[in-house]
């Protein structure tokens, strides 16, 4: 689909186009004749999604990525679901990318970001689950001589005249034989059995006894630990550094250069590594970006707010003469700092290199990206190149388009060949070296007429691009313009599955970039992190200035956009939105599309002392248009509140001589429970044959504004920089 | 070399003293559901339990455990039997990565130790373990459901 091997940039740009108004993230990766090695793929294939035991296991293949947002789940629900399997029989498993390659993409997609995992693969997985499903039935039809439109699947047990009997594992080998039946029919959804169920996760035992094994905790017979430090400011690079005053340290066994960028330790074990890497003398060459600071950042941000050129992501009418003849007008102008993913488990990678194959194990949200990676920094063709994909400790965005720390392990692995280097990062290393969540600013206008109508609305954003730094072919094809900077805002033409949700007299939404040295990143939900506190707070500035309840208010703009009001409504109803709230509680609302699902939030909060903020519960609505697990639809939306509301409250990475400040939780601090509302989740699929929406992404953004929201009613403050704890109010 | 005895057993383990117990744990042991998440105490991913106390290892020297009971998240389960608590977690199927969660439990097991029937605010004052994926809502109904239990 969105994936084009060798790609030149007008080839990428179709396929982009061609993604139904998403967002293709593309690499360069040549296929390889065929690897070297064995694919590790076990059972007896029927298709390529399913293998089977003899003693009837379903092996399910996933292809995307597990890094706790339960695709795995997901994906075996709708697997099994066509297939007809007994669930309590499954079981899963990662085809390698390599694997992958030789069979010229086979799996599809492996990029598990952008809320994709479910949402862009549930119509060739089902049809991977009732291909197997008709071969197996074809296969018993062939053994019992009786025509294959007798025989029922059910529970994998087939059944046919006469009361013949058997499973599916004692026919997979026959069916493997057979053709694969192009474009199955498919189940209609209400006769769902598995998907649409709260089955329990294939993956959580191993979670609470430590034997999950995550990338930082792999073993391999001879293999040394590795720790980096790269240049803390970006752009620059190593000048020297005095290897000999750590070579003789206790475990100690290479000091090294990678790249111009870096120095690294290879050591016995972690702590040796890093004890030596600390003690080694390094100076740095800091390139031209070493006084940038977070305020002349801001300054050049600033500037972009009323600049003459900008990119247009959204307009209708004519929004400047609007607001030009407008009888009232409100004016606001916010910001949004920099953010790190900080991944519970930092970035890591183990390589071994050969001059006949490079391996590497990592936890990856792309192990095609992965691989791209490894044959970009060992020089070995595809074919003696192997990624082994592990469970991620956390991705939310980090470790899919950025495979910078595979290349730095290969590329130390490369210097020691033969032994496995397993590279990991210090805490401080992966604060400093994020992919962050980009910095923007935001000036809104707002115009009535004498009769307090809305008539106008000019959004104004300011900042850095991310698809400028990451994907520039994009850029380039839409002359200059970063359509992912208006999501959730954007036209339906510029980025349809983050469209906006109101429709306004006149509209006029646009782009000044402003692209700092800070290298950017896609951080859980990517721009409607901010675009959806710039919106929701603004729309509430406007119900406030012109006398209106905020739900009326919304609800007049919103007539064009039913799914959008929906969740409104559902949220609004359910906090009990226009009856008085409990004493001394304040409510809140915000709305937003985004990757093609349609969410909501209703905050419930209560203010002391007039800077301590207590949220008590908050409400939230998801339209996905079919829901695969909702409870883990449930735990994905309470999760996303604590990652958006951790940021709304302490997170900013600020930007002090060209390098980031905050290298640890002690200044980067996260949500513990004693801060957790209590999230009630409603999962509202209205269905339909319209595109899927994601559900790990969506819902973070609407926590900050409906808490903004209730936070202005609480105190008539309106906080419009974040995060908090620069406003001296503290998340309690 | 230091001993350190790990879930019952002793190991004798080639690091200086003042190697975090976490690195010795992961690196010279070889269990490795202790996890690494800051370094400086903050985060609690890297909870065990020294003489029945809940500690960041990756604060606490070797040297400072030594002759001292220490058990792991791979010790809490006896004879194969998990603990309430673990229990409780796949009941409610709390983890969603489930990097932060040995440490979560190993909190939650001594908090339970000093309080077998916490409430909220207990937890609230006892929990400060950072978990970015948020799982807190299911933390905090296995808890009760442990205690119940």
């Amino acid at each position: 689909m969105n994936f084009v091997p060798k790609m030149n940039r007008r080839s990428f740009v179709i396929g982009t186009a061609a993604a139904g108004g998403g967002l293709a993230i593309g690499f360069d990766l040549p296929f390889g004749s065929g690897t070297a090695q064995a694919s590790g793929l076990t059972g007896t294939e029927v298709g390529i999604w399913v293998a089977l035991k003899p003693d009837d296991t379903i092996v399910v293949r996933v292809a995307r990525s597990e890094m706790g947002q339960g695709t795995i789940t997901g994906l075996c629900q709708l697997v099994v679901e066509e297939l007809e399997g007994d669930w309590s029989k499954v079981t899963y498993e990662y085809p390698t990318p390599g694997e992958h390659v030789k069979r010229k993409r086979a799996w599809q997609s492996y990029s598990t970001g952008g809320s994709r995992g479910i949402r862009e693969s549930h119509q060739y997985v089902r049809e991977g689950g009732a291909a197997a499903r008709l071969m197996l039935l074809q296969a018993a039809a062939n053994e019992w001589k009786v025509p294959v439109d007798q025989l029922k699947a059910e529970n994998s047990v087939i059944t046919g005249p006469g009361g013949k009997r058997t499973t599916y594992g004692k026919v997979a080998e026959a069916a493997s034989k057979l053709p694969v039946p192009a474009k199955p029919a498919l189940k209609d959804p209400k006769n769902w059995k598995i998907v649409g169920k709260p089955v329990k996760r294939l993956d959580t035992a191993d979670k609470v006894t430590g034997k999950q094994v995550y990338g930082f905790d792999l073993k391999l017979p001879g293999m040394l630990t590795a720790t980096i430090k790269e240049s803390p400011v970006f752009g620059g690079k190593v000048k020297s550094f005095d290897a000999a005053k750590v070579a003789g340290m206790k475990g100690v066994k290479k000091v090294l250069k990678v790249g111009d960028t870096a120095v690294a330790v290879v050591a016995d074990t972690y702590w040796q590594a890093k004890t030596a890497l600390d003690a080694l003398p390094v100076v740095w060459d800091e390139g031209p970006n070493a006084k940038v600071s977070s305020a002349s950042i801001a300054d050049t941000l600033k500037a972009g707010l009323d600049a003459p050129q900008a990119f247009v992501g959204a307009q209708a009418g004519d929004a400047k003469a609007a607001i030009a003849g407008a009888a009232k007008k409100i004016e606001a102008v916010y910001s949004y700092p920099y953010q790190n993913h900080v991944c519970m488990e930092p970035m890591n990678a183990t390589a071994r290199y050969t001059a006949d194959k490079c391996e590497v194990w990592v936890p990856t949200q792309d192990g095609e990206a992965s691989f791209a990676a490894v044959i970009a920094a060992s020089g070995l063709p595809a074919e003696k190149c192997e990624v082994y994909k592990i469970n991620l400790g956390g991705g939310f965005g980090r470790r899919g388009a950025f495979q910078d720390y595979v290349h730095q392990a290969v590329r130390i692995a490369k210097e020691m060949p033969g032994t496995p280097v397993k590279l990991l990062w210090s805490r401080e290393e992966d604060m400093a070296q994020g992919r962050f969540h980009p910095t923007m600013q935001c000036k809104l206008v707002g115009s009535f007429d004498k009769d307090n109508n809305l008539t106008g609305l000019h959004m104004r954003l300011s900042g850095q691009s991310i698809l400028a730094a990451v994907r520039p072919a994009i850029v380039e094809a839409q002359k200059g313009r970063d359509p992912l900077v208006f999501q959730g805002v954007a036209d339906a033409s510029v980025l349809g599955e983050h469209s906006l949700g109101y429709t306004f007299p006149n509209v006029l939404i646009d782009h000044a970039m402003r692209n700092p040295h800070v290298p950017p990143g896609f951080w859980r939900g990517v721009n409607i992190n901010q675009n959806c506190i710039f919106m929701e707070c603004f729309i509430d500035e406007l119900a406030h200035a012109a006398g209106q309840d905020a739900l009326a208010f919304r609800r007049k703009l919103m007539e064009k956009h039913p799914r959008n009001l929906a969740v409104l409504n559902a949220v609004a109803e359910k906090i009990g939105w226009g009856k008085p709230a409990p004493q001394g509680r304040f409510y809140g609302l915000s709305q937003m599309k985004a990757f093609n699902a349609y969410v909501a939030a209703a905050a419930e909060i209560s203010v002391t002392g007039g800077n301590k903020l207590k949220v008590h519960r908050i409400v939230a609505a998801t339209d996905p248009t079919y829901a695969v697990n909702p409870a883990q639809i449930d735990r994905q939306v309470s999760g996303s509140f604590v990652y958006g509301l951790s940021a709304m409250a302490w997170q900013e990475c600020s930007v002090k001589d060209g390098r980031i400040a905050e290298l640890n939780f002690d200044t980067y601090n996260s949500m513990r429970i004693a801060q957790m509302p209590k999230v009630e989740s409603i999962v509202m699929p209205s269905g339909g044959s319209g595109p899927w929406g994601g559900i790990g992404e969506p819902t973070i953004c609407v926590a900050a504004p409906a808490v903004m929201n209730a936070f202005f009613r609480a105190t008539g403050r309106r906080i419009r920089t974040f995060p908090l704890k620069n406003h001296g109010i503290e998340l309690v | 070399m230091v001993r350190l005895n790990i879930n019952g057993r002793d190991h004798n383990v080639d690091v200086d003293g003042n190697t975090p117990l976490l690195w010795a744990i992961r690196d010279n042991v070889g269990l490795t559901g202790t996890k690494y998440g800051c370094g400086i105490a903050q985060c609690g991913a890297c909870t065990v339990h020294v003489d029945g106390v809940a500690m960041r290892s990756c604060s606490l020297p070797v040297s400072a455990a030594v002759g001292k009971k220490i058990v792991t998240i791979e010790g809490l389960a006896v004879n194969g039997v998990l603990h309430k608590v673990q229990k409780a977690w796949i009941d409610h199927e709390v983890p969603q990565c489930g990097y932060c969660q040995a440490g979560m439990i190993m909190a939650v097991v001594e908090l339970l130790k000093d309080k077998p029937k916490p409430t909220d605010a207990d937890i609230d004052n006892t929990i400060t373990n950072i978990c970015r994926c948020g799982t807190f809502q299911e933390v905090r109904a296995a808890i009760h459901a442990a205690a119940k239990a």
